[in-house]
């Protein structure tokens, strides 16, 4: 029997009161790809970066290929064959593919000759694993699935036979994805092992031999790949059972909330990023609006959100605030629109949700500070404090610790602080984009469950996300969008992923030229003709 | 003749108030390009031009000024170093910590040792770098035209410091972009993260850029003290580390670039003093404040539209902590 490749023995590792890894075991053998899975803060990171010599573990012992190791600092790691490619890039962008590669490894004070020997370890390397680069290209102008291949090549440059992914698929397309695992089977295929750290439960199923599973900073279970099933990991990853599908009753919608009437949009380069957008909205219902990323979406939502002036176009709005009817040249700001009962969950937290270096508690209120129950005028950080308390508790925002930095909270936590500030106001109206980005699977399910629950209740939610899963278990109607035009309007109930796949690329009837309507017919016909 | 002899003079006096500008623009290039922002070029500059005429003073042989010179430099870099690598400190702060340190213990001391109101002793011509005559200067300034007497009162006549400036420019572009450690330092001002994972040391590449531009300062304050003049005067340096700091962004970060832009703000200083008091018609005499601004205005109008956003290295005046 072969030594595995990386053999971790009882590791410990705390953070002041806070155990980060506990009796940590591990056996990885030579040649597979070993899935790492667990939540946001379950400790994978921490066991990597001791792995990686970014820390040292308070106890334990670290065997790479049978041999006792010790682990102090990357370099050593380096040494020991393992290589490291991180969630975030390590790469100088001005420089060339080849010129990271070498940064480190120059062997000699001149780049001159440094340059050609690399160039020449680089090829190979590449065409022995299929990593196919030009080296002299500059990394800042390379995509992010090639900038990703960058890292790889230089982990493997540096001679690793351990390549240690953090979630190397966070930031790729479908198709990089694709191709990473291309790469990571011929990896294999050479004997790299490699460790996948994900919280993404296909990705393990799709591409790992064996996985081992963290909940809380502890290793609760091996297994292997084909012998067990997302349902059974997410259950190991949150410690009990999680509904991966969303439990809901049929919609009983109530009275019009909102009735969006032609509303377009051009842009300060004179692109018509919207063009004509009609629907109404009710209380009572999600209506989920699909597409690909950058066709609209996110300009519609700020617009009717009131942080975007549409073009023309107008929006009624009949709320318990009354009945407000918003025309081009006065339309209201993202204050007023809150006044007019609208909650609002943007889609990137970080840039419009919260203000990552503000305390939890300065979050918690962004956006409804001028309301009398925090003080006025001056702010009264007892009721603040008191108020984000109830808000972590009812949406189980961990740590409840109002004022730690926001930046300190996972992910996932910062999320639900601003559901939780959007939504415990109970607004007649709910805008909410991406609701589940970056958010592991418990909360996943956690936020899933409360915007049914805030339907049901009887807000009127405007769901817009680019993961299909999620609108089709969420919604109850749902308007594809197209080059910021609404191409169809389906059933969720009704519908599958196909339609809703050809409906995003298929053009608006309105105002869709006809030889471009043919064309369309014409690769649809030329794909199922592939197909048959 | 006379109008190309007016030339040649004005020429070579540019190239005279370029020098210090490119040793400090130099100085400014190393340690930026490590990721350490150095507004502290001036009062290295000032020490360096105080402690040269000092020791030059004091031991009669200008090399020992020069030595002097750099040695105060490096000490206020590495002052500069130490609050910005280890201490993690704001860059532009402790830079003008290192600036006001200069402006007011310079005076102090010269005031207290040589009883001059700020100033050192006059120093005579074998205390001084003085100009050399390149070979054969006289004999072709006399004998081929234009070319002769461009080679004679341009090229030739300049002391030491003015060549070796020259030599440094050509020096730092080959240690930029030829050597390991030219490739380790522009990695560093832009992503030391990577520099970090590659197993160098962020910390030990930024001490040593700014030991180099420390170095550099030194040779700037000689020349300004004991070459181009032959005392130091209280604030002598005038806001030339600024004007070199301004060459650094307006070369974008690249050698060449600072050195054409040295040139060009030497040749507005050289300019200026031929047109003072010379009235210009319709307009009448130009205040000197006005070509004394002139850098910063051009720095900023050419930035502005003309050739492009200048990108500084993208972690400058961050100090590096470790992630994780």
């Amino acid at each position: 029997m072969t030594a595995p490749a990386i053999e971790l023995k009882s590791i410990n590792k705390r953070f002041g009161p806070v155990w980060a890894n506990r009796d940590i075991d591990l056996k990885v053998m030579p040649g597979t790809v070993h899935g790492i899975v667990g939540e946001n803060g379950a400790g994978k990171s921490t066991l990597m970066s001791i792995l990686y010599g970014f820390y040292t573990a308070d106890t334990g012992q670290i065997l790479v290929n049978g041999q006792h190791i010790n682990i102090q600092n990357s370099q050593q790691a380096i040494a020991a064959g393992i290589g490291m490619v991180h969630q975030h890039f390590m790469l100088v962008e001005p420089f060339t593919v080849l010129e990271n590669v070498m940064l480190g490894m120059e062997g000699q004070g001149l780049l001159a000759r440094a340059q050609s020997k690399a160039r020449k370890a680089l090829n190979e390397i590449a065409s022995r694993y299929g990593l196919d680069i030009d080296p002299d290209a500059i990394v800042g102008d390379l995509p992010v699935g090639l900038q990703q291949r960058v890292e790889i090549l230089k982990a493997l440059y540096r001679g690793a036979k351990i390549l240690i992914l953090d979630e190397p698929t966070s930031v790729l397309t479908p198709q990089e994805t694709g191709q990473l695992f291309n790469i990571l089977e011929s990896l294999r295929s050479q004997g790299v092992t490699v460790l996948l750290i994900t919280h993404k439960l296909r990705e393990i199923m799709a591409i790992t031999n064996h996985v081992s599973v963290m909940r809380a900073g502890k290793m609760v279970a091996h297994r292997d790949t084909d012998r067990t099933n997302p349902e059974e990991l997410a259950e190991l990853m949150v410690g009990r059972k999680v509904l991966l599908k969303v439990d809901k009753r049929p919609a009983c919608p109530g009275e019009n909330r909102m009735t969006v009437n032609k509303v377009g949009y051009v842009d300060d380069r004179g692109v018509k990023r919207l063009k004509d957008i009609s629907f109404s909205l009710r209380s009572g219902e999600i209506l989920g609006v699909a597409g690909v990323t950058g066709n609209g979406q996110s300009e519609l939502m700020k617009i009717l959100t009131g942080a975007l002036q549409p073009s023309t176009g107008s929006v009624s709005l009949e709320t318990g605030a009354g009945v407000h009817v918003l025309k081009v040249g006065e339309w209201p700001d993202a204050g007023q629109m809150r006044d007019y009962g609208m909650g609002h969950v943007p889609e990137d937290r970080l840039q419009q949700g919260v203000v990552k270096s503000f305390d939890a508690s300065e979050n918690a209120i962004l956006g409804y500070h001028n309301k009398e129950e925090y003080g006025s005028p001056l702010l009264k950080p007892e009721n603040i404090v008191n108020a984000t308390l109830e808000l972590m508790e009812a949406y189980d925002v961990r740590p409840q610790l109002p004022s730690l930095k926001t930046a300190n909270f996972s992910g996932g936590n910062q999320q639900k602080l601003v559901l939780a500030r959007e939504m415990m106001k109970e607004p007649d109206i709910l805008i909410i984009g991406q609701p589940t980005r970056g958010v592991d699977i418990g909360a996943i399910e956690f936020i899933h469950r409360n915007l049914i629950a805030a339907r049901d209740k009887g807000a009127a939610v405007l769901l817009v996300s680019v993961e299909l899963d999620e609108i089709l278990s969420l919604a109850d109607r749902i308007i594809v969008m197209n080059d910021g035009a609404i191409t169809g309007e389906v059933v969720a109930s009704e519908t599958n992923e196909t339609e809703l796949g050809v409906l995003m690329t298929s053009t608006a009837d309105a105002d869709a030229p006809v030889f471009e309507d043919k064309g369309h017919s014409g690769k649809y016909e030329k794909k199922e003709e592939a197909a048959a | 003749m006379d109008m190309f002899d007016q030339l040649f003079s004005l020429l070579g006096a540019s190239i005279r108030m370029a020098t210090p500008l490119i040793f400090a623009a130099m100085a400014g290039i190393y340690s930026e390009r490590s990721g350490i922002v150095d507004i502290g070029l001036e009062g290295k500059m000032l020490f360096g031009a105080f402690a040269a005429a000092v020791v030059s003073f004091e031991t009669g042989n200008p090399f020992f000024g020069l030595l002097g010179g750099i040695a105060i430099c490096i000490l206020l870099s590495l002052m500069h170093g130490f609050a910005s690598v280890k201490m993690r400190g704001d860059q532009v702060i402790s830079g003008l910590a290192v600036n006001f340190l200069a402006s007011g213990l310079t005076v102090t001391l010269g005031h207290a040792w040589y009883s001059q109101g700020g100033l050192t002793p006059a120093l005579t011509n074998a205390q001084r770098f003085t100009g050399i005559t390149l070979p054969g200067a006289e004999w072709l300034g006399e004998n081929i035209p234009v070319i002769g007497p461009l080679y004679e009162q341009v090229i030739s006549g300049h002391n030491i410091l003015v060549y070796v400036a020259f030599g440094v420019v050509a020096l730092t572009y080959w240690v930029l972009f030829n050597t390991r450690f030219g490739l380790r330092l522009r990695a560093t001002g832009e992503e030391p993260n990577a520099v970090d994972s590659a197993g160098i040391s962020v910390a030990w590449v930024r001490y040593r850029a700014v030991i180099i531009a420390g170095v550099l300062c030194g040779f700037a304050g000689t020349y300004l003290s004991i070459a181009q003049n032959a005392a130091f005067q209280r604030e002598m340096t005038s806001g030339r580390g600024y004007i070199a700091l301004a060459a650094v962004i307006f070369g974008k970060w690249h050698p060449r670039g600072a050195l054409a832009a040295c040139l060009l703000f030497g040749f507005l200083q050289a300019l200026e003093t031929r047109v003072q008091n010379v009235e210009i018609p319709m307009i009448g005499e130009l205040p000197s404040q006005l070509f004394s601004a002139i850098p910063y205005i051009i720095t900023v109008v050419l930035l502005a539209g003309f050739i492009g956003k200048a990108i500084a290295p993208k972690a400058v005046g961050v100090p590096y902590v470790k992630e994780r």
